[in-house]
C-alpha cells in the first residue's frame, strides 16, 4: 500500500514533535540541576556557618525599636510582631500613595489638556520634570533638603491647630467620648439608606426614564443623619491639641517626616506618570463622540461624564494598574530614608540581627508578590466591569 | 463697452482675530474660569521664578574651597565645583581618569559610525558587542598592558551609573529576547519556565533583587567561588531588566501579523531562521521606543545600588553632603544630581519619540 515513503518521516530526528519533546526534557533537566546545585551549596554554606533554617526566629524578641507603628509595639515584642508592623506601614503608604497619586495625576493630566496655554505649559513642566528624575533622589530631596530645613519644635510654623516643624506635622488628635458609637451607628444607617436610594433611582430611571439626583441627595442624607446622631449623643468627641513645650511638642497626633517624605515623593512622582496616562486616555476618545453628544443636546459636564469618561477609562485602566503596582513596589525605597516599611525592617534590621537571609528575603518577596497580585486582580475585575460589552 | 468687474481687495482680518492680542484673548482669557486660572498661574510663576534665579544665578558662589566662601542667600555651586571629579568618577585615581574618558570616547565613535552608510552594520554591532567590552574592561580595571590596576570598589560616580545602565540594558537584551520567545513558544515546559521567571521578577521591587544579589548570591555558590560586589549587583540588574525587556519584546512579537509567521513556515524556514530573519527584525523595530523607555527606567533605577552600599552618582553626592567643610549644601547637590539625571532621561525620551515618528511605517497592527 504505502510504497512511497514520506520523505519527511525518514528519521524521527526530523520530527517536530520528537524534537520539541527532547528539547523540553533537556531544558527541564537543566533547570532542575541548577536548582539542585544552588540549594545543595546553600545547605552546605548554612551548615558551615551554623545558621538553622526555619521561621522559629519570628517568635524571638526583636529588641529594636520601630518609630512608626500603627499597632502597639515595643522592643520586647517578637520579630513576628515587627514584621506585622512593617507590613502595615507598607500597606498604609501604598494605599495613601495610590489615592494621592490618582488625584494629582487626574488634575495634572486635565491641566495639560487645558485650553489655557499657561496652565497647559505649567502642567507639562511639572510632568516632564518629575518623571525624569529618579524617585530615590526625590525622596532624599524631600527628606534631607526640605523637611530637615524646617524650624525646631520651639519655632514651629502654626496653621490653626496644626504645627509644622523638623519632627513632622502635628495635628489635633480626636478622643472619643461615651456615646460615640451612636454617631457611628447613625453614619452607617445613613450610608445604607443612600445606597438603597441610589439603587431605587437607577431602577426607576431604567423603567420610566425619569431622573433623580440620587448622588447629591445621598450626600445630604449622610451629612444630616450623621450630624443628628452626633448631636443626639451630645457631641461625644474632643480634640487633644498639640502645643509647644520647651524643646518638643506634646499632645496631638504626628505625621513623622519619614512618612511625609515618602508619601509626597511617591505620590508626586507616580502622579506625573498617571497624568500622561489620563491625557492619552482622553485624547483617545474620538472628537466625533463629543460632537455627537453636543448635537444630542447634552451639557458639557454631562458630555464629559457620560460620553468621554467611560470611553477614556477603558484606555486608562490597564496602564493605570501597572502604575499602581509600581507605586506599591516603589514604597520599598522608603528604606533609604528610614521609613520603617517591609524592606527596612525585615531585610534590613531583622536580617542583620538574625542572619536568616533566605527566610527574610523570601518573606519580603512573598508579600510584594501577593500585593502585586491582589492589585492586578482587583484592577482586572474593574477593567472587566468597565469594558465594552460587545454583542 | 463692457464694464469689467473689479473686486476691491479683501480687508485684513480685524486685529481682535489675529496677532498676539487675539492669541492672548483666545488662549488665556477666553472665559471667566480661564482668567482666574491665568492669574493663578502667573502668581505661581511670580512666586517661583524670581527667587529661583536670584538663588541659583545672581547670589550664587561659583568658586571656593569650603562653605565659608559661600554667601548664605545664594546657591553654593563651589561645592559642586570642588567635588566634581568625585561625582564623575568616584574614587578612581585622578591621574587615571583618562582611561574612563578614552573608553567612553571610543564607544561614542563606534556608535557614531552607524551613520556612515558604507560600513556594514552587522559587523559594527559585533565589534561593539564582542571586542569593545573586553577593551573597556582592561581600560577600567587595568592590571594588563602596563596599566595600573584599579579595584572595582573605587569605581563610582556618574561613571558607575552609566556603566550599570549600559551593561544592564545591553546584557538584558538577548536574555529578554529569549525569554519573550520562550513565553510565546508552544512547548509547555519552556513556556512555564519563562512565565514563572518573568512574573516573579516583575512582582517584586528591584531593591529586594539587589539585596538578594548582594546577600544571597554568596550563599548559593560553593565555598571559594565568589564574585565581587559590582558583579553581583550587575547580575541582579541584568536579571531584573531582562524580565521587563522580555515583556517589551513580547509586545512587538504580538504586533506582527500572523501571516508573517505562516509565510515564514511556508518558505520552509526553521524556527530559528524564521525568528531571526523574519519575525525579530520586524518586531524589534516596532519596540525600539519601548526599549528606550525601559532604558530610561533602568537608568533611574540604578540609583538604588546606593541602598546596598555602592556609591553611584547619587550615592557620591549623598556621601559628600556629610563633609563638614561643606555643611548646608544639601540642596545644591540634589539640584545638580536632578539636573544631570533629568538631562539624560529627558534627552532619551525625546529621542525615543523622534524614533517612533521616523520608524512609523504604517503596518502596525493592534
Amino acid at each position: 500500500m504505502n510504497d512511497i515513503k514520506d520523505p519527511s518521516k525518514k528519521s524521527f530526528l526530523y520530527d517536530a514533535g520528537t524534537r520539541s519533546l527532547v528539547f523540553q526534557v533537556v531544558l527541564l533537566a537543566i533547570v532542575i540541576y541548577v536548582c539542585y546545585y544552588l540549594f545543595s551549596n546553600l545547605q552546605a554554606n548554612l551548615d558551615s556557618r551554623g545558621i538553622t533554617t526555619g521561621f522559629a526566629f519570628l517568635n524571638e524578641p526583636a529588641g529594636f525599636p520601630i518609630l512608626i507603628h500603627l499597632i502597639s509595639y515595643t522592643e520586647a515584642d517578637t520579630y513576628g510582631r515587627a514584621f506585622l508592623v512593617a507590613l502595615i506601614n507598607t500597606f498604609v503608604i501604598s494605599l495613601l500613595g495610590i489615592i494621592l497619586a490618582t488625584i494629582i495625576g487626574v488634575i495634572m493630566g486635565l491641566a495639560r489638556l487645558s485650553r489655557n496655554w499657561l496652565v497647559a505649559r505649567l502642567a507639562t513642566v511639572y510632568i516632564e520634570t518629575l518623571r525624569n528624575i529618579p524617585l530615590l533622589l526625590q525622596m532624599f530631596f524631600w527628606y534631607f533638603a526640605v523637611l530637615a530645613a524646617l524650624p525646631t519644635p520651639r519655632n514651629s510654623y502654626e496653621f490653626a491647630d496644626f504645627l509644622l516643624n523638623k519632627r513632622g506635622i502635628y495635628s489635633p488628635s480626636p478622643i472619643t467620648q461615651e456615646g460615640f458609637s451612636i454617631a457611628v451607628a447613625g453614619f452607617i444607617v445613613s450610608i445604607v439608606i443612600s445606597i438603597a436610594l441610589i439603587i431605587w433611582a437607577k431602577k426607576r430611571q431604567t423603567r420610566t426614564g425619569l431622573w433623580f439626583p440620587a448622588y447629591w441627595s445621598s450626600l445630604g442624607i449622610i451629612v444630616v443623619i450623621t450630624f443628628l446622631a452626633f448631636a443626639a449623643a451630645g457631641f461625644p468627641l474632643e480634640f487633644n491639641l498639640p502645643h509647644k513645650t520647651r524643646f518638643n511638642v506634646s499632645g496631638g497626633m504626628v505625621l513623622p517626616p519619614e512618612f511625609v517624605a515618602v508619601l509626597v515623593a511617591l505620590s508626586t512622582y507616580t502622579g506625573s506618570f498617571i497624568a500622561e496616562i489620563v491625557r492619552a486616555g482622553i485624547l483617545s476618545v474620538n472628537w466625533g463622540q463629543t460632537e455627537a453628544a453636543r448635537s444630542l443636546g447634552l451639557r458639557d459636564s454631562l458630555t464629559q461624564r457620560l460620553i468621554v469618561l467611560p470611553q477614556a477609562l477603558r484606555v486608562i485602566i490597564p496602564p493605570l494598574t501597572s502604575q499602581y503596582l509600581n507605586l506599591a513596589k516603589n514604597s520599598s525605597l522608603g528604606a533609604a530614608i528610614a521609613y520603617p516599611e517591609l524592606v527596612s525592617v525585615v531585610m534590613g534590621t531583622t536580617l542583620n540581627q538574625t542572619g536568616q537571609a533566605i527566610e527574610t528575603i523570601g518573606l519580603c518577596m512573598l508579600v510584594y508578590g501577593s500585593l502585586s497580585l491582589s492589585i492586578s486582580l482587583f484592577m482586572n475585575w474593574y477593567n472587566k466591569k468597565m469594558s465594552l460589552i460587545e454583542r | 463697452m463692457a464694464i469689467e468687474f473689479k473686486p476691491s481687495p479683501s480687508l485684513p482680518p480685524p486685529s481682535t482675530a489675529v496677532g498676539p492680542v487675539a492669541w492672548v484673548r483666545h488662549n488665556l482669557l477666553s472665559s471667566p474660569l480661564n482668567i482666574i486660572l491665568t492669574i493663578f498661574s502667573l502668581y505661581i510663576l511670580y512666586l517661583l521664578i524670581p527667587p529661583l534665579i536670584e538663588w541659583g544665578v545672581i547670589n550664587a558662589t561659583w568658586t571656593g574651597s569650603s562653605n565659608k566662601a559661600c554667601t548664605g542667600s545664594g546657591a553654593c555651586w563651589a561645592f559642586i565645583n570642588s567635588y566634581f571629579e568625585q561625582f564623575m568618577y568616584g574614587f578612581y585615581p585622578s591621574d587615571q581618569t583618562w582611561r574612563v574618558n578614552l573608553a567612553l570616547v571610543i564607544l561614542v565613535l563606534l556608535v557614531a559610525m552607524f551613520a556612515i552608510k558604507k560600513i556594514n552594520r552587522f559587523y559594527l554591532t559585533l565589534v561593539i558587542i564582542l571586542p569593545y567590552p573586553i577593551l573597556a574592561y582592561y581600560l577600567f580595571s587595568g592590571g594588563a598592558f602596563g596599566l595600573e590596576p584599579v579595584e572595582t570598589a573605587k569605581w563610582g560616580g556618574l561613571f558607575l551609573t552609566i556603566l550599570l545602565g549600559v551593561i544592564g540594558i545591553v546584557a538584558s537584551f538577548p536574555l529578554g529576547a529569549l525569554l519573550a520567545l520562550g513565553r510565546r513558544s508552544n512547548m509547555p515546559v519552556a513556556k512555564a519556565v519563562c512565565v514563572i521567571f518573568i512574573e516573579t521578577i516583575r512582582a517584586v521591587p528591584l531593591i529586594t533583587i539587589l539585596f538578594m544579589a548582594s546577600v544571597m548570591i554568596p550563599l548559593f555558590l560553593p565555598d571559594g567561588l565568589n564574585f565581587n560586589k559590582l558583579l553581583r549587583v550587575l547580575i541582579g540588574i541584568v536579571l531584573f531588566s531582562s524580565a521587563y525587556m522580555a515583556e517589551v519584546i513580547r509586545g512587538g512579537l504580538q504586533a506582527i501579523p500572523k501571516g508573517q509567521y505562516e509565510a515564514a513556515d511556508a518558505m520552509g524556514l526553521t524556527y530559528w531562521q524564521s525568528m531571526s530573519l523574519i519575525i525579530l527584525p520586524q518586531a524589534l523595530k516596532l519596540v525600539i521606543p519601548g526599549i528606550v523607555n525601559t532604558f530610561i527606567g533602568l537608568f533611574k533605577d540604578t540609583t538604588l545600588v546606593y541602598i546596598v552600599g555602592m556609591f553611584d552618582f547619587l550615592g557620591r553626592i549623598q556621601a559628600a553632603n556629610h563633609d563638614t567643610n561643606w555643611l548646608g549644601t544639601t540642596v545644591e547637590g540634589y539640584v545638580f544630581a536632578a539636573f544631570v539625571y533629568w538631562a539624560f532621561c529627558f534627552g532619551m525620551s525625546r529621542y525615543s519619540m523622534a524614533l517612533e515618528r521616523k520608524l512609523e511605517t504604517g503596518h502596525k497592527r493592534n
